[in-house]
């Protein structure tokens, strides 16, 4: 359809108007996605918990996120005296813009993704540090003492868990022989044991892989059970006490794009990202499916664990996680090395 | 070294578990009751409020204002008066007012009254506008609703399931199969039986 | 910030640290009730912790000294309004104890069966809440699901869900029916394989295991010089129930263990809390199963109750620890004074000295580990 849409509209100027409409199409779809899996969590979370979660508002509770919004937008913009205004101001949005632009990347389909940069892997992380910083700057303005030890430790677990996941992407670099998300998603094609998950004859370790990408996402999105950031029975809100109103809502809804981001990225590194198994359906369902699959999965753990320690985080990231990903980055490097001589 | 890694084990095994038992009951029923759309059920003995007694074959009110459960009130809520009508043996009440904003429900007036001119009403369903509305005149509540009679296991409103206390009438026999159930002990059954995962 | 110079005095302890005061205000979703602790804290660590109490002093001991003893019984529910049976039972005891009046045996076993009923509601409360504070929000549902079924048993029996007035002296309000005693058996069998359920969610999980074990240390001799009972004593060693020093109502006929852990750490009283349910469980099948015939209640008291003049007391085990009520009668029909000695006052005066050095979140979880009603604190 959109190749249609482009061979129409080819006379004009082709590449702005295609930009402009995935720019459109992804503000909307991470719009959406933030309102949505706030629906999605309370429902999920009501179920574990044997309760029915939001019924009131709308069908099922489906108008319930956008009863929110309108409260939040409804609430005064509060700057409290003695903030550092300008970074105040500029936090929330420095934490949705890299998001924004790093979705530019992901291949939603074949041919649904807005730009087809070689180094699209590098990108995505090198916009993904913006959003520690971010925290920091919010924490940091808000001049208040649960904000800043929050934004402390908001900085030392992001540290801690950006290394494993670096290393687990370079495996996965190696392995896959490329940086390109689309050549990625096109290797994997075919049944699903073609999956890079499951292809161990490249890294043994592969599960393990997963697992240690998995657990780095929770843990860099600031999720349960890694959410010292808003350990709420310990610092109040903690980097986000000081916003009001859609201050606020902005961190909320970029904590969602920010976990979408995470399972998109998993998706297509790992579990195939659009190819169907069966060869059925097209593209863009299989990666929702194999997405929201993992956003559930996400929920779930929320709402099983309980917090770690802040040391027992760091812990298992320095003591565990490093060493594990750094054993997997040489046993695949090593593989590589084995299947090129024979 | 070993204990390490064999603790990497057992803890990700009790991961797993943790997350297996929340799915478990992700598919389960929930248990909420949707208030006000369905109600609960109120037992017999439950404290409302405490509401004046007709006398079965008068229809008058039993209290005469002996002030026994004034006496015993550990709050001071109650206000009682009565009067002497004309050619009566004793008096009778003339204002029952209950200041429900500082009743702990304790029961020390019900239990003090020896006529058993009062008891507790099973209305949980209380809401007002202001505080006033709940200096309670237990008196003119008693002449505008009709009341029932002095047997307490009157239904009340959102009772539906209501049964009454009588134990079973037979002791508990050994279940043979293909044997029909008692109708009181299936009625108590089913009373305890719902809501238990 | 403000930095403000070490409260440490003497000379050898170093460069002094910049300290910053973190005020876990009386608003706070972590303790329990209106505690204000004020935190000197060094980075993450705590320097020192002073719990200011007194935001819910409703003078509980000198509502005592104006009410009769009969108008006392609603005040006694609502001291700790989470362990309401057991704190009327030591006030009924104690009337009963001074005026000799024997209770019947039924109205004994009933008593214990209502106790226990409500240790492990309270419990069930204690671990709902503490586990929130450590960020699992899930158990705390299913733990209230539990605990519905007891208040709706309760119900059935005394008319009230939380402060039940249910004891008078002599015995207790009303008989129980059938629907309760069939209604209790059929908890005790619902709430063992819930037990099971927790302790594989919960006290099998690594992260709650790295959380607690070895975290918040409290000696014996620390118990000892703040007069520390209940769960927290038995956490560290010393097997001291009252239920068993002082055995009083019924007790002595019933069989139970008192579970005790040696480490001191919040694990090991995790752990006797939650071993303390299910010895209650077993308590109550014993109590449902040899429930003797008989009157419920006293016959022949007097309307008002008077006293004779002298000084009575009587303990309990309540869900936190020691109950005492103390009562001190100049023959008249209102007591001349009412001692209330709670539990938590003195498990709270610990926190001070163990939560030394600790990090932010240890001391917290220290903290929900003593598991206190701040009313009970401030009466």
């Amino acid at each position: 359809m959109i190749q249609a849409l482009e061979k129409l509209l080819s006379p004009l100027w082709p590449e702005p108007l295609r930009l402009v409409l995935f720019v459109v199409g992804m503000v909307l779809f991470v719009a959406l996605n933030a309102m949505y899996l706030v629906w999605v969590e309370r429902k999920g979370a009501g179920r574990f918990q044997r309760r029915p979660g939001p019924t009131e508002v709308g069908p099922a509770g489906l108008l319930q996120p956008v009863a929110d919004g309108i409260k939040l937008m409804s609430k005064q913009l509060i700057v409290p005296a003695g903030v550092d205004s300008t970074l105040f101001r500029i936090a929330p949005l420095l934490v949705m813009a890299p998001v924004l632009m790093s979705l530019a990347v992901i291949p939603f389909g074949q041919d649904l993704a807005a730009r087809n940069i070689n180094a699209g892997l590098l990108m995505i992380f090198a916009l993904g540090s913006i959003n520690v910083m971010a925290l920091m700057l919010g924490g940091w303005s808000s001049r208040n003492k649960y904000a800043i030890i929050s934004a402390a430790r908001v900085v030392s677990q992001n540290v801690a868990y950006e290394i494993p996941m670096l290393l687990v992407v370079i495996t996965m670099a190696m392995v896959t022989g490329t940086l390109n998300l689309n050549e990625i998603v096109r290797q994997q094609s075919g049944p699903f044991w073609h999956w890079n998950l499951f292809r161990l004859g490249l890294n043994p370790l592969m599960p393990v892989t997963f697992l240690i990408f998995y657990i780095c996402m929770l843990a860099e999105t600031n999720r349960a059970p890694f959410d010292m950031a808003e350990a709420e029975s310990e610092l109040v809100a903690g980097a986000y006490t000081e916003y009001a109103g859609m201050g606020f809502g902005v961190f909320f809804m970029a904590e969602y794009a920010n976990i979408v981001l995470g399972c998109s990225l998993a998706t297509v590194l790992f579990l195939g990202g659009w190819q169907s198994p069966i060869g059925r359906l097209p593209g863009l369902v299989w990666f929702l499916l194999k997405m929201y699959f993992l956003v559930f999965s996400v929920v779930w753990v929320r709402w099983t664990f309980p917090r770690t320690q802040f040391y027992g985080l760091l812990n298992l990231s320095w003591k565990l996680l490093i060493p594990l990903s750094l054993f997997t980055l040489i046993l695949s490097s090593a593989m590589l090395k084995i299947l090129r001589a024979l | 070294m070993k204990q390490a890694l064999k603790e990497i084990f057992t803890g990700f095994y009790s991961l797993l578990v943790g997350l297996w038992i929340t799915l478990r009951q992700f598919f389960r029923p929930t248990v909420t009751v949707h208030y006000p759309r369905q109600t609960l059920r109120i037992p017999p003995r439950f404290r409302g409020h405490i509401e004046l007694v007709r006398h079965p074959a008068t229809g008058q009110p039993i209290c005469f204002a002996c002030k026994l459960c004034k006496r015993a009130c550990p709050s001071d809520c109650i206000t009682v008066e009565g009067a002497k009508v004309q050619g009566a043996r004793k008096r009778s009440v003339t204002t029952y007012k209950l200041d429900f904003t500082r009743c702990s429900l304790c029961g020390a007036c019900v239990e003090a009254c020896r006529e058993g001119a009062i008891r507790f009403s099973r209305e949980y369903n209380l809401a007002g506008w202001s505080k006033d509305e709940f200096i309670l005149d237990l008196f003119k509540r008693l002449e505008t609703e009709a009341q029932a009679t002095v047997d307490a296991q009157a239904p009340n409103r959102g009772a539906a399931m209501m049964k009454s206390e009588v134990p079973p009438a037979q002791p508990a026999e050994p279940a043979r199969a293909g044997k029909p159930k008692a109708a009181t002990e299936l009625a108590a059954a089913g009373k305890n039986g719902g809501g238990n995962s | 910030m403000n930095a403000q110079a070490s409260i440490s005095p003497s000379p050898a302890a170093g460069p002094p640290k910049e300290t910053f005061v973190l005020n876990l205000g009386p608003q706070h979703p972590a303790t329990h009730g209106v505690l204000r602790v004020k935190m000197t804290m060094d980075g993450e660590y705590l320097v020192r912790a002073e719990p200011v109490c007194g935001y819910v002093h409703r003078m509980q001991e000198k509502m005592g000294e104006n009410r009769t003893y009969a108008q006392y019984l609603p005040n006694t529910s609502r001291i700790d309004y989470l362990s309401a049976m057991n704190y009327t039972h030591a006030f009924v005891g104690a009337v009963e104890r001074a005026a000799r009046i024997q209770v019947p045996p039924r109205a004994e076993y009933i008593r214990v069966i209502t106790s226990e009923l409500n240790r492990i509601s309270s419990h069930l409360v204690w671990w709902g809440a503490f586990l929130l504070d450590l960020g699992g929000f899930t158990p705390l549902l299913y733990a209230f699901d539990d605990r519905e079924k007891i208040l709706d048993l309760l119900e059935g029996i005394t008319g009230s869900r939380l402060t039940y007035c249910y004891y008078r002296f002599g015995g207790v309000c009303n008989d129980v029916d059938e629907v309760f005693l069939k209604g209790a058996r059929q908890f005790v069998a619902h709430m063992r394989p819930r037990l099971k359920m927790y302790r594989q969610l919960v006290t099998e999980n690594i992260i709650l295991r790295k959380r607690l074990v070895g975290i918040g240390p409290i000696s014996p001799e620390l118990c000892r010089q703040y007069g520390a009972t209940g769960p927290v004593l038995r956490g560290s060693g010393v097997a001291y129930d009252v239920r068993k020093a002082e055995p009083y109502g019924a007790y002595p006929e019933f069989d139970f263990d008192i579970p005790t852990f040696p480490e001191g750490d919040s694990m090991a009283r995790y752990l006797v809390r939650m071993e303390e349910m299910a010895q209650s469980l077993r308590i109550i099948e014993q109590g449902l199963a040899k429930l003797p015939a008989g009157p419920v209640r006293a016959e022949k008291l007097p309307r008002v109750l008077k006293l004779p003049a002298g000084d009575y007391c009587y303990a309990v085990e309540a869900a936190r620890g020691r109950f005492l009520v103390r009562i001190v009668s100049d023959r008249k029909e209102i007591p001349y004074r009412v001692k209330l000695r709670t539990p938590c006052l003195s498990n709270l005066s610990l926190f001070e000295e163990a939560s030394r050095g600790l990090l932010l979140p240890d001391a917290l979880a220290l903290l929900g580990s003593l598991d206190l009603v701040i009313p009970d604190i401030d009466r």
